[in-house]
């Protein structure tokens, strides 16, 4: 019953969301496809966050990683079908996150936290520095590519943008939240959360942590090296601050806005923040200090995110549904 | 002096000169770490407040007609001003002292992008600076080799620091106090150690060892927007370096940094934050301790 009411819920969200360039104007559209991005690579980075408790703070490199793919394979080699550049993407996720996850599962907590961090600035160095492979701080143009083999060249970048690629990324997005959830419903989910609440445990039962969290890791790199490639797409440019700490922080603020012990509490919070974020930077220049407060504001009183506001809000109506008079007793005293 | 030899002084001093402003915010951020376990993100952002009023409170003295020797007095005075503003974030963060550690963190990332737009709301969006006040205390010259001398107050001001920190916190009472509840905090406690007021204390002489550094460091570079964010990642590669919550690991930390980005940026510039980052994965991978840390759990 429950499980089917937020199926209910995700579905009419997923419909609105299909409405919106048909109902909305194209600016709208437009808007929302690095939220498609951004909530991919969320799925991905809570699996490692919320289900596995490692909190990464340069997962940001998976999305530079995803965006500076499709600039070397659709701008330098000329590889125009954007599926081909996803899967480039989602294999060069998996091969970095490996060695680098290998090394890093070793810790938990605020070493593994550093270590992350450390990779990401270790990134932005390269890519900032090796001026003449990357383009350094002017970064990489990525070109349009063609759609499921289709060039849409009737349609500018714009109307590209709106349409066939909005419906293409709420597609992948919806693939891609499936394929999370059924991962962290399998065993294997079991696993990462138990190793989460208590890794001694879970050890002593027969649990191989290390690779257990490998495998996390590796999941979370393809997810976010997917969402980069939306990213690099819709901007046109791969540039060294996709890998900058702050953009991670801005991951985990996403993830934290929205609640990262839920599973769709994440790409709530990417959905939130973008349009949040476009609200503000339209009404004042000092948007940072607003998006900084309501951070701090979600820190400290709602600890489990939107989603969690939204479960709460949701047991409240249930509760009051079928003793109406329990409720109004209490919301009296 | 043969030109090799002042070619390797001038990467030596300006090398120790950048340690000197990078120990003093590390200190802070050890300081906070070791005793109440938070890794500040935001001493960065202190850096940089310091850095800011720094320049604001000269331009003030010396048009108010002070003597231009008063830069090195007001520029400590800008530091300690800032450091007001310690005990309120402490208050906010004390919210969140027995919640999980990525709670912590992010708190402090949202002051990290509030303090942001403040410098820009207050000081505009272009880097400021002092235009080479720093030259009144003179230059120190031998041969071809010249250091300006307020580089070396500032150097003797670091090191005057370590030392100060490393006798407060082993020879005074309340140093003792503060490293039983960095120890173990909950028997602190219960032997009736008030943890409260140890933590705000802690993080005012963080806050006080960021802006320190930031409105030292202002005579010689600019002040800007960047600051803020660019700065706290190299006071971790120190931290990690030396080893979290060390004080002397900052300080080893602080010097091996610096010197490597001085002689990064003459051999090979592309080299710099690669070579600084390169050593704290290393360290983070071979010794999690750091050079003076206890073993990670």
């Amino acid at each position: 019953m429950k499980q089917g009411s937020a199926l209910l819920l995700v579905a009419v969200a997923a419909g609105a969301l299909a409405l919106v360039p048909i109902l909305a104007p194209p600016f709208y559209a437009n808007l929302l496809v690095p939220f498609y991005g951004y909530a991919i690579a969320l799925l991905g980075f809570n699996l490692l966050f919320g289900y596995t408790g490692l909190l990464s703070f340069g997962h940001a490199l998976f999305l530079g990683l995803g965006a500076y793919t499709a600039a070397v394979l659709a701008g330098l080699w000329g590889i125009k079908a954007f599926e081909v550049v996803l899967l480039a993407a989602a294999l060069a996720g998996l091969i970095l996150a490996l060695p680098l996850g290998w090394l890093a599962v070793r810790y938990r907590g605020i070493f593994f936290g550093m270590l992350t961090l450390a990779y990401g600035m270790l990134a932005h160095a390269v890519l900032f520095k090796f001026y003449h492979l990357t383009g350094g701080d002017s970064g990489m143009r990525v070109p349009r590519m063609h759609l499921l083999g289709l060039e849409f060249s009737a349609y500018n970048k714009f109307e590209l943008l709106a349409g066939p690629f909005y419906y293409y990324c709420l597609t992948l997005c919806a693939l891609a939240a499936f394929l999370m959830w059924r991962i962290v419903r399998s065993p294997f989910g079991l696993h990462l959360r138990s190793l989460r609440d208590n890794a001694q445990k879970a050890e002593y039962l027969g649990v191989r942590v290390h690779q257990f969290r490998l495998a996390a890791f590796a999941v979370s790199g393809i997810y976010g090296a997917v969402g980069g490639t939306i990213l690099g797409f819709r901007t046109g440019l791969a540039d060294p601050e996709l890998v900058y700490w702050t953009h991670s922080g801005h991951l985990v603020f996403m993830t934290v806005l929205g609640g990262f012990s839920s599973f769709l509490g994440p790409v709530i919070g990417a959905l939130v923040l973008t349009l949040l974020q476009d609200q503000l930077q339209s009404l004042t220049q000092y948007w940072r200090l607003v998006l900084g407060a309501i951070l701090a504001l979600v820190v400290i009183f709602l600890p489990r995110g939107l989603a969690g506001l939204a479960i709460d809000a949701g047991q409240f109506l249930g509760r009051r549904r079928p003793a109406p008079s329990a409720a109004s007793t209490t919301t009296a005293t | 002096m043969p030109a090799a030899i002042s070619a390797i002084a001038n990467i030596v001093i300006g090398g120790i000169f950048h340690a000197a402003v990078l120990f003093l915010v590390a200190a802070g951020l050890q300081l906070v770490f070791g005793v109440q376990k938070i890794v500040n993100l935001a001493c960065g952002s202190f850096y940089a407040l310091g850095a800011y009023f720094g320049i604001t409170l000269v331009n003030y003295g010396l048009s108010a007609g002070l003597p231009d020797w008063m830069l090195l007095p007001l520029l400590l005075i800008a530091g300690l001003l800032m450091a007001l503003i310690g005990p309120p974030i402490e208050r906010l963060l004390r919210t969140v002292y027995d919640r999980d550690e990525s709670f912590q963190l992010l708190l402090t990332f949202a002051l990290v992008l509030m303090f942001q737009d403040v410098f820009r709301l207050v000081w505009g969006a272009n880097p400021r600076s002092l235009d080479n006040v720093h030259l009144v205390y003179g230059k120190w010259t031998v041969g071809d080799f010249s250091v300006p001398l307020y580089n070396l107050l500032v150097i003797s001001a670091a090191l005057l620091a370590a030392i100060l920190i490393g006798l407060f916190l082993r020879r005074t009472n309340f140093g003792r106090l503060l490293r039983a509840t960095a120890e173990n905090r909950a028997m602190a406690e219960a032997l009736g150690v008030n943890v409260r007021t140890v933590y705000a204390a802690v993080f005012t002489l963080g806050t006080l060892l960021g802006t320190l550094g930031g409105a030292l460091v202002v005579p010689t570079s600019a002040a800007s927007l960047d600051m803020a964010v660019e700065f706290v990642i190299e006071a971790f590669a120190v931290v990690v370096i030396g080893g979290l919550g060390s004080m002397p690991g900052a300080l080893a930390g602080a010097g091996l940094v610096g010197l490597i980005r001085a002689l990064a940026l003459v051999v090979y510039p592309e080299f710099e934050i690669l070579a600084i980052y390169l050593i704290v994965i290393g360290v983070l991978l071979l010794r999690p301790s750091g050079l003076f840390g206890r073993p990670a759990t």
